[in-house]
């Protein structure tokens, strides 16, 4: 599996999510910097997490606009699998790649916690080396997660199946208590209507190696190899 | 006419404002150090003249009244390769790798303006780090607040952890460990230390001492503004009930600036480019142009038209003294700076020659063609005011007879009390404000261990790093209490396995002008030598915040121990959590039941006296050398170190974090159960093993004394015949006191 992480200005899980890669497929992805709009063909594209351009205006909001995305548009309408993750998730919702926004979290706080997710769906490049239903634990870390949508297009995410993780409680249950920011229906992540781009909230690269945050994350990367390669 | 004048002839400049009496007070310096002002510079100074020597003669920035004691802690070690005098100290930690690392305070700041002047706290100290070459891989703070029910302790807490995370979080480095604590002593003046640690290189260092006449002096980074005139010069007195007036001086950060700053840097460090380099922190570009000037033995000249300035207007004085932040000062090779310009262009930042380095030994301003200010360089140094003020030791208190502290009528509630005071309750609600993750190295989290354990990138070696302080130790009895501090960060490296190295000093005491803050200091001083020598823990950095008062109130002397050290395998590292049941309990170390300075004696008994538990060092070595070679060996599952609160609370913290609980006994002899339990006697650790008995004889062997206690199971902490508390009971009130407090109208 070939794999390009890109780099705003602000971003900082890039390296994060680049040793899960290597991890995984024995070699390093490339690093895309944001003005490259022209970067080299590979099988999965990563918007990584961080602070792209600060935060400023609105998370996501301007790097959403730089020319690797518009690049990075153009190959996902092909059907090149992108992977969003927090702030990435954050960009992809504003370049309109994947459906609703992600809000302040609901108490107004930055929150660094393992959380547990519920797996919605298996069959999707990103998921399939999970089972629907399975609980995992991997950790969130931001202030803007809360993802919402307006009822219709919210309907329609449901009925499409296009829900992957809901946050939950340890066993499983889905309610207030494990939902850490707010998300509308727990959502921690979802897919675009071909399944191809996925975006959440929680840092699956921070959970790959059991002394370093637990290894549940880790699945998520090898079933992309699987797929991809 | 002293001997520097004639060696720096006068130059006349003209003035553009008389310098009454009045604005050379309100630069903080004093007339006979005026005087000196005068005799250096064989005249009136300019206005930009005067207030550069009122920046450099600053406590902040001179360490007037602190110098003569910091020269008695012992900097040196063969694995130290750089001790205090740096912008951060540097350790060799073996395979071409050293460990920077510097704790730093921003107290006045943050108390005015507790949003930015933590924030800008955590930028200082990220900038110190990576101005030598390192990549910071780790943060800490240890924060010191009021009283819970003062009006002002919850905008506090509320504003720096924001601040703290604001920034930490946006830069990528995780926020790992700290402390904190609330006392009435903090009420008018809070303490924020912040601590970064970084890994660089052992051959990549880089320093701040110019080299090269004619090399080209850079400014890189933010542009300046007019935030922070004079900041160093607030940070040097004490606060009144107008210092909410001083909010200008508190300085702005921008962590997306720093993060784009820092990335620049490493980039421009990987070139042959640099010769010297240096952050803009107190007194701005005052200082780092002047120190890295004075550090290579040369002049020079600085043209100030050439800063990038934020704002229209700005004057000579203002670009002098502010404390802008996200701001370099480089001197290159000579013939690089199109390739170092490229650089900070790619990554959007501000990039311009301002000057060059000369041989004259001057300080050179000079604004669109006019000289506005001409310094002798030696001089600032060799002839600043330096203090040896007089001081009077505290006595050591009386010693508390235990049997005059009346035990608890109910254990249960004297735990629970414990553990859900402000001081012990769980700080979860801050540390889930920061991104402790980040990075992906983060081996032991807040709340699982001594110490936090961060991976070094690319290996299997890892860092544990703590900070520790007992501030009503060091108010009962300094020296006592400065040996404490540094026994215990050793101890908090020592209880993961790892091989404590050395310690960074954040020193904040109040008033030095008054003989018993003075020797408060000066017995601090003398506790901590003693401590770092014989635990082979040198002090390669450190910070001085002193006028920690506010209408005459000091503050508790807390001289913050930040220490790291190094564990050779990570996979070999424990932490505190209790995650299996069967495991033997052992306690290591002597137990007599100390209760004097006891937080059982302040939260249950209502009273704070008496002498703070003694610490042998010899004692503490023997029994660290012990507990670190049996955890390396793999014989310790889980091991904790007893501070505060004493063994049931160091128990129940091992119990809540890996959610198992224990039953355990009072041993025979162990005198009064609340002096066993609650007595905070040094030098001890609760170990858990697999193999209860072998590690009695272990101990006994080193003659280490070790007593089994108890064995982990089932969901409840027992102390048979005195109390059984359900873990989920425990929890509850441990987790509730600070999100309560916080979500509480004020």
């Amino acid at each position: 599996m070939k794999a390009a992480v890109l780099v705003f200005p602000g971003s900082n899980r890039e390296g994060d999510v680049a040793q899960a890669i290597e991890l995984v497929t024995g070699r390093k992805p490339a690093m895309v910097w944001h003005g490259d709009g022209d970067f080299e063909k590979t099988d999965l594209i990563v918007v990584p997490g961080g602070f792209s351009y600060g935060d400023y205006l609105r998370c996501g909001a301007m790097a959403a606009q730089s020319p690797v995305m518009a690049e990075v548009k153009r190959r996902a309408a092909q059907g090149v699998p992108v992977l969003a993750i927090c702030n990435g998730f954050q960009i992809a919702a504003e370049a309109g790649l994947l459906p609703g926004v992600l809000m302040r979290n609901a108490h107004l706080k930055f929150v660094c916690a393992d959380v547990h997710l519920k797996v919605e769906s298996s069959q999707s490049l990103f998921t399939n080396r999970y089972q629907a239903g399975q609980v995992i634990r991997i950790p969130v870390a931001h202030a803007e997660g809360n993802y919402f949508a307006d009822a219709e297009t919210l309907r329609k995410v449901e009925d499409r199946g296009q829900v992957a993780f809901r946050y939950c409680a340890p066993d499983g249950t889905v309610d207030g208590s494990g939902n850490p920011n707010g998300s509308i229906n727990n959502i921690a992540g979802i897919f675009n209507e071909t399944k191809t781009v996925m975006g959440l909230m929680p840092h699956p690269e921070n959970a790959t190696e059991p002394m370093f945050g637990g290894s549940d994350g880790k699945a998520l990367f090898e079933g992309l190899v699987e797929a991809l390669s | 006419m002293t001997v520097a004048a004639e060696k720096n002839p006068p130059v006349k400049l003209p003035n553009e404002l008389t310098i009454t009496p009045q604005i050379v007070a309100e630069h903080g310096l004093a007339p006979d150090e005026y005087q000196r002002v005068l005799s250096i510079m064989g005249r009136t100074p300019t206005m930009v003249e005067l207030g550069i020597f009122s920046a450099m003669w600053s406590e902040h920035c001179s360490y007037k009244s602190s110098k003569v004691w910091l020269k008695k802690l012992p900097t040196s070690a063969p694995w130290v390769i750089q001790g205090p005098g740096e912008n951060a100290g540097v350790i060799d930690i073996g395979d071409g790798q050293a460990a920077i690392f510097k704790m730093e305070s921003h107290n006045h700041p943050s108390y005015i303006e507790p949003y930015q002047g933590a924030a800008t706290g955590v930028g200082g100290i990220l900038r110190d780090v990576f101005t030598m070459g390192a990549r910071p891989v780790a943060n800490l703070n240890a924060l010191r607040f009021g009283d819970p029910s003062h009006p002002k302790t919850r905008h506090l807490v509320s504003g720096v952890v924001a601040g703290i995370g604001g920034y930490g979080n946006c830069m990528g480095i995780p926020t790992v460990g700290g402390e904190t604590n609330f006392h009435a002593a903090y009420n008018g003046n809070i303490l924020v230390n912040a601590m970064t640690v970084g890994i660089a290189p052992t051959d990549r260092i880089f320093y701040a001492a110019a080299a090269g006449i004619g090399n080209p002096l850079v400014y890189v980074g933010s542009k300046t503004g007019r935030d922070g005139i004079h900041g160093a010069t607030m940070a040097s007195t004490e606060f009144s009930e107008d210092s909410e007036e001083k909010r200008p001086t508190v300085q702005v950060g921008d962590p997306f600036v720093e993060k784009l700053l820092l990335e620049a840097c490493l980039e421009l460090m990987a070139t042959d480019a640099i010769v010297a380099i240096q952050d803009m922190g107190a007194a701005g570009l005052t200082s780092s142009s002047f120190e890295m000037a004075a550090k290579g033995g040369l002049g020079v000249i600085v043209e100030l038209d050439k800063v990038p300035m934020r704002e229209t207007g700005m004057n000579p004085y203002e670009l002098m003294l502010s404390e802008s932040q996200e701001r370099m000062l480089i001197v290159l090779k000579p013939g690089r700076e199109e390739l170092a310009r490229k650089i900070f262009e790619k990554w959007e930042l501000d990039f311009a020659v301002i000057g060059h380095l000369t041989d004259t030994e001057r300080m050179v301003l000079s604004w669109h063609g006019d000289i506005v200010g001409n310094i002798p360089i030696p001089p600032l140094v060799t002839e600043a005011p330096m203090y040896e003020r007089p001081w009077t030791l505290t006595p050591l208190p009386p010693v508390l007879d235990a049997a005059k502290v009346p035990a608890p009528r109910d254990y249960k509630a004297s735990l629970l009390t414990l553990m859900g005071c402000p001081d012990l309750a769980s700080k979860a609600w801050i540390w889930h404000q920061y991104d402790h993750l980040i990075m992906g190295n983060t081996a032991i989290r807040p709340q699982d261990g001594d110490a936090a354990l961060v991976r070094v990138p690319g290996g299997h070696k890892g860092l544990a790093m703590t900070s520790d302080c007992t501030p009503r130790y060091v108010q009962a009895h300094p020296e006592t209490g400065g040996r404490q501090a540094v026994a215990e960060a050793w101890r908090n490296i020592t209880a993961t396995g790892a091989r404590p190295l050395a310690v960074t000093d954040n020193m904040n005491f109040g008033n030095p002008t008054k003989p018993e803050i003075m020797g408060q200091f000066a017995g601090a001083i003398m506790g901590m030598a003693e401590a770092c020598k014989t635990l082979d823990f040198p002090v390669v950095s450190g910070n001085v915040s002193l006028y920690n008062e506010t209408e005459g109130r000091p503050i508790l002397p807390t001289p913050t121990i930040g220490a790291v050290g190094v564990i050779e395998d990570i996979a070999k590292a424990v932490g505190s959590r209790l995650s299996k049941a069967g495991l033997a309990l052992v306690l290591l170390g002597e137990t007599q039941g100390w209760l004097g300075q006891s937080l059982y004696l302040r939260e249950l008994c209502g009273r704070e006296e008496g002498a703070p538990p003694p610490v042998d060092l010899a004692v503490e070595r023997r029994n660290g050398d012990f507990v670190r070679g049996e955890i390396l060996g793999g014989r310790i599952a889980a091991c904790h170190d007893l501070s505060d609160g004493g063994l049931l609370v160091g128990l129940a913290e091992m119990c809540l974090a890996g959610g198992t609980g224990v039953t355990m006994k009072l041993p025979a002899g162990a005198g009064a159960a609340h002096g066993f339990l609650y007595g905070e006697d040094q030098g001890r650790y609760l170990a858990a093993t697999d193999d209860g008995n072998a590690l009695l004889a272990a101990a006994a062997a080193a003659g280490v004394p070790a007593t089994l206690l108890g064995y982990a199971g089932g969901q409840a902490l027992v102390v048979e015949g005195l109390l059984t508390l359900p873990l989920a009971e425990l929890r509850a009130v441990h987790e509730a006191w600070l999100p309560t407090y916080m979500n509480s109208a004020a």
